[in-house]
């Protein structure tokens, strides 16, 4: 017997003193553990609790209002498994289902930037690779404070080079993502990672223990004391939280990855699963074996029963609560039958992963830890796997009303065309719109060899099946100053934009997923901004007609009491019939008929004109029209299938002039346009549901056609073609000048 | 025609080889690193990767794994060998090739469609090309500038055994823009860049890589015909 702090000890000492405050719990977290297990926890039982009902991985401020994503009935049909489970899953026909999640890693990122991004590809990997879908590609939204900050020069390289090692190794294309800047990320920059999958619709697997007798078994990497307490610690609270010794102290709680333990776990995976060897399976992220033991007793039919002194360990002094938290990186546990586990290890072994018996599967009911002879957890699992839920006080944030009234009407417009080149340049030039190749030129996208669109392109397009070429379309969008003049518009636009830019590659857009990065849930303005975000979110998609898959929320993103804007990601999958016929943004041919698809109003309120030009926010954002926005979809996606257009690219931030320029640095020409009214609103304003196309030639009448039939407003706005840049009567910008201005500032920058 | 695909662990672009390997018209056969057998294939084909993630230095471990002690002598009897990317870092470090592959000039991992200029048109696989022909091909990785010691540049050089070199300046700082170089019978073949991900403009930035496969297997015919020949002046 050893001197730990087991049940026995726990029943016989109610009195002793216990560090719940220091992992993070409340004293009134810690009064309803002891209430629901009769007595104190032990140590290890106080750290299994601890990490489970943090933020990060109990949602418990954040369920309340989740809840409304669940999706409605009639949307549900191609949905195989939703949310609760590691990721959605979506049938995309053909046998084929489709698994995709975005996940945080925000905290761990500013810590300690090239670690916590790499980290954050593996566990999003994992996931995907847990519901038994081979994982393909990942895409990276990232957010910093201002370009020119000097934190900024350490975070964003090291951000991309940990992003780079670890994808890059893992043999998985990075096809997208985003790239922004704002003084309010400058203390906590937002690293959010997507993972997609392709499995076979028998392939999927669920995260349950069943079946009494069955052995539990984990493998992958050995067990360490990197990342004790990351979840408690790092995402649950300020990073002066516990022990308050400020941020180097918590250095230790960032994980350390190795992306060629995690190609091996991949590799080995798949192989069991094509074999048949696994009953149910689990990934290792935040909470490591807290949260897999009891996710998968809490979701299976009865308990389980581990021995933890089998768990192969890295540091043999780690007590049995530290084995509990250790969020060491490239771990899988798995349910495997007892006839099973002899081919299992044979499979983990010519994959050279280490895997070992650490428990079984019981029908008590209970989860059971044992370690040097002692019982140091015995608990019943739900309890720990449900989690408190807090309706926390919402308030509309004070300053909102004199935000909303301070509106970009009054700001300096351009007065002639030289005004209105020269701010084309300055949008062009500014950090968020400039060329990304200094990111992406990092990341491999060609491997796997599929890839069939990828940055800059709007969305990445994946072939699923060379034979049939059925591919699907993926992207993610976020604009956090929308979403700061009006969390519940800004988060419509969000969905808005990442389903036009699927659209856009020709892909018929079905699922959605989101990563929710809010400030502190315990300040009432950042939970009304949580609560209204989550409403934007359910009723766009209900009027879209596409689920809710999966998601992730990351609060505590805020200094001291600075939140950051409110800033949901929305990830939105489609699918492609026919790769074959995918749409990019370039202007690629000379001659060809240029068409601007939906309606321009005056709409700066959180522009980038007004943003970059006088640094202001204030206003209203645009105003979202989910309706159009499908019809636009559907319009593109027949137009692109019937093969009527060469080009198409959808209009965001910095308007039609942007894009505009975008397609012509993409296809290396130029192109002549006239606009209608005032030529300002009609280059700068962000209205929604707009695209530029470019019609074939010789199929102008039926593009026309089609666009009557589907309702979609269309105005013929020139040719492409030529040097330049060219708007009749403002301007003319050489295709040369706009590249050079386009793909300076990022080097520039950060070398 | 059966050409091999060695899987080590780590090995990444396995998948895309072979599927070049099948453009090409052949029989890609999967051969594994820890069996001491090349399955009688025909050709061999290195690809690219992290084998062994990389520890220690690009290739160093892959190159004592039970394949290589197969592959190392039937590449010196002259079974054509294409080493990619870490697979060219490979064959470095089984001396079947001089030199070594360094770290990129400016430190960052490159993604790149790259021009290449060929310079050999005479090896097993690059006889379908012509001497001075344009390439486009994607380039990726963060080792991939090519150095030697002057007298064997001089030496690759005089020998005409840069098989491909960077149009313009190189991205990594390859030495003398070297992207790829061959033995000096010509048979085995190192690249930087990926030739197996410019075989389809649907996936690639052009079809300019899938040369290389189909002219090995252009050699084999050739090579099978020959033999054929030969026999039949014998009979």
């Amino acid at each position: 017997m050893s001197d730990e702090d087991t049940v026995e000890v726990a029943a016989g000492t109610p009195d002793r003193p216990q560090p719940f405050a220091e992992l993070g719990l409340t004293k009134q977290e810690y009064e309803k553990i002891r209430h629901l297990l009769g007595r104190r926890p032990t140590a290890a039982e106080l750290a299994l609790y601890s990490v489970m009902w943090s933020e990060h991985c109990s949602y418990k401020s954040s369920k309340v209002h989740l809840r409304q994503l669940a999706p409605g009935e009639q949307q549900s049909e191609a949905l195989l498994a939703g949310i609760g489970a590691n990721a959605g899953v979506v049938d995309i026909g053909q046998g084929y289902a489709v698994t995709f999640k975005i996940e945080s890693h925000n905290h761990p990122s500013f810590v300690e930037p090239h670690q916590g991004a790499a980290t954050g590809v593996g566990g999003i990997v994992r996931d995907i690779l847990a519901m038994g879908a081979r994982p393909v590609a990942v895409m990276d939204a990232l957010r910093f404070g201002p370009a020119d900050a000097h934190d900024t020069a350490r975070v964003l390289p090291g951000v991309v080079s940990g992003i780079s090692f670890y994808g890059n190794c893992l043999g998985l294309p990075n096809i997208g993502g985003e790239l922004a800047f704002d003084p309010c990320y400058a203390g906590n920059p937002l690293v959010n990672a997507l993972c997609v999958g392709v499995m076979r619709h028998h392939d999927l697997k669920a995260a349950v223990a069943t079946g009494p007798g069955n052995k539990v078994v984990l493998f992958g990497s050995r067990t360490g004391p990197d990342g004790v307490g990351g979840a408690s610690v790092l995402a649950s609270a300020t990073f002066e939280g516990a022990g308050g010794e400020g941020k180097a102290a918590k250095r230790p709680s960032v994980q350390v990855g190795d992306p060629f333990m995690e190609k091996l776990l991949v590799e080995c995976c798949l192989e069991l699963y094509a074999s048949g060897l696994i009953e149910g399976i689990q990934d290792l992220g935040a909470a490591g074996v807290a949260c897999a033991t009891t996710e998968l007793s809490a979701g299976g039919s009865g308990g389980m029963r581990v021995t933890l002194d089998d768990v192969p360990l890295r540091d043999p002094t780690l007590s049995p609560a530290e084995i509990l938290m250790s969020e060491s990186q490239e771990r899988m546990m798995a349910v495997v039958t007892p006839a099973n586990v002899r081919a299992f290890l044979e499979v983990c072994a010519r994959w050279d992963v280490e895997a070992t018996v650490i428990g079984e599967v019981t029908g008590d009911g209970m989860l059971t830890m044992t370690w040097r002879g002692g019982t140091v957890v015995s608990i019943p699992p739900e309890t720990a796997a449900d989690g408190p839920v807090y309706q926390r006080p919402m308030a509309r944030p004070a300053d909102l009303d004199a935000l909303q009234a301070g509106t970009p009407d009054g700001l300096d417009r351009p007065k002639d065309g030289q005004g209105l080149r020269a701010a084309l340049l300055a949008l062009l030039g500014s950090p968020d719109l400039a060329d990304k190749s200094w990111v992406t030129a990092q990341y491999d996208r060609y491997v796997r060899g599929d890839t069939v669109l990828a940055m800059p392109e709007d969305g990445g397009l994946l072939r699923v099946d060379e034979r049939t070429n059925l591919g699907i379309a993926l992207a993610t969008d976020g604009n956090g100053r929308y979403c700061r003049l009006d969390p519940y518009l800004g988060t419509r636009l969000a969905l808005s934009e990442a389903y036009r830019n699927v659209a856009m590659t020709g892909a018929r857009p079905v699922a959605v997923t989101n990563c929710m990065n809010f400030g502190s849930p315990e300040d009432p303005a950042v939970m009304w901004q949580l609560a209204e975000a989550v409403r934007g979110l359910a009723d766009g998609c209900r009027e879209l007609g596409i689920p809710v898959t999966g998601g992730n929320v990351s609060l505590y993103n805020q200094t001291g009491s600075n939140a950051i804007h409110p800033t949901p990601v929305i990830g939105v999958l489609g699918v492609h019939e026919d790769v074959r016929r995918r749409l990019g943004a370039g202007f690629t041919t000379d001659g060809a008929r240029l068409v601007l698809l939906g309606t321009t109003g005056e709409e700066f309120g959180g522009s980038a004109w007004a943003h970059v030009l006088h640094a202001h926010l204030g206003g209203r954002p645009p105003a979202p029209d989910l309706p159009s926005e499908r019809r636009l979809a559907t319009l593109i996606a027949q137009a692109a299938a019937a093969g009527l257009l060469s080009a198409a690219h959808d209009l965001s931030d910095g308007g039609l002039a942007i894009a505009l320029a975008e397609s012509c640095l993409s296809g290396g020409r130029g192109c002549r346009v006239s606009l209608n009214g005032d030529p300002f609103a009609g280059l700068f304003s962000e209205s929604p549901a707009r695209a530029v196309v470019c019609v074939s030639p010789g199929r102008e009448p039926e593009f026309a056609a089609l666009c009557e039939a589907n309702e979609v407003p269309a105005t013929v706005l020139g040719t492409t073609g030529g040097e330049a840049l060219a708007v009749e009567g403002a301007f003319d910008i050489p295709v040369a000048e706009l590249r050079k201005v386009w793909e300076g500032t990022l080097p520039a920058l950060f070398g | 025609m059966r050409i091999g695909v060695v899987t080590f662990p780590g090995s990444l672009d396995d998948t895309d080889a072979a599927r070049a390997v099948r453009y090409a018209g052949a029989e890609p056969v999967r051969l594994w690193h820890a069996d001491r057998d090349l399955r009688r294939v025909d050709a061999v084909i290195l690809p690219g990767g992290f084998s062994y993630g990389d520890y220690l230095r690009c290739g160093a471990i892959a190159r004592f794994s039970p394949v290589m002690a197969e592959l190392i002598p039937a590449a010196r009897a002259g079974l054509p060998v294409l080493g990619i990317c870490n697979g060219f870092q490979i064959l470095c470090e089984a001396h079947l090739l001089p030199g070594a592959l360094t770290r990129n000039a400016g430190l960052r991992f490159i993604t790149r469609d790259v021009r290449l200029t060929v310079g050999n048109a005479t090896t097993p696989w690059t006889g379908g090309y012509h001497a001075g022909q344009q390439l486009l091909v994607p380039l990726k990785s963060g080792e991939g500038a090519y150095a030697a010691d002057q007298a064997t540049l001089d030496e690759l050089e005089a020998a005409g055994r840069v098989v491909v070199r960077y149009a313009g300046e190189a991205p990594n700082g390859a030495a003398r823009g070297i992207a790829g170089i061959c033995s000096d019978d010509g048979n085995v073949v190192g690249l930087m860049p990926h030739p197996e991900h410019a075989i389809d403009p649907l996936t690639g930035p052009s079809a300019d890589g899938l040369g290389f496969f189909t002219s090995v297997v252009r050699a084999f015919a050739g090579a099978a015909a020959a033999t054929e020949a030969e026999a039949g002046a014998l009979r």
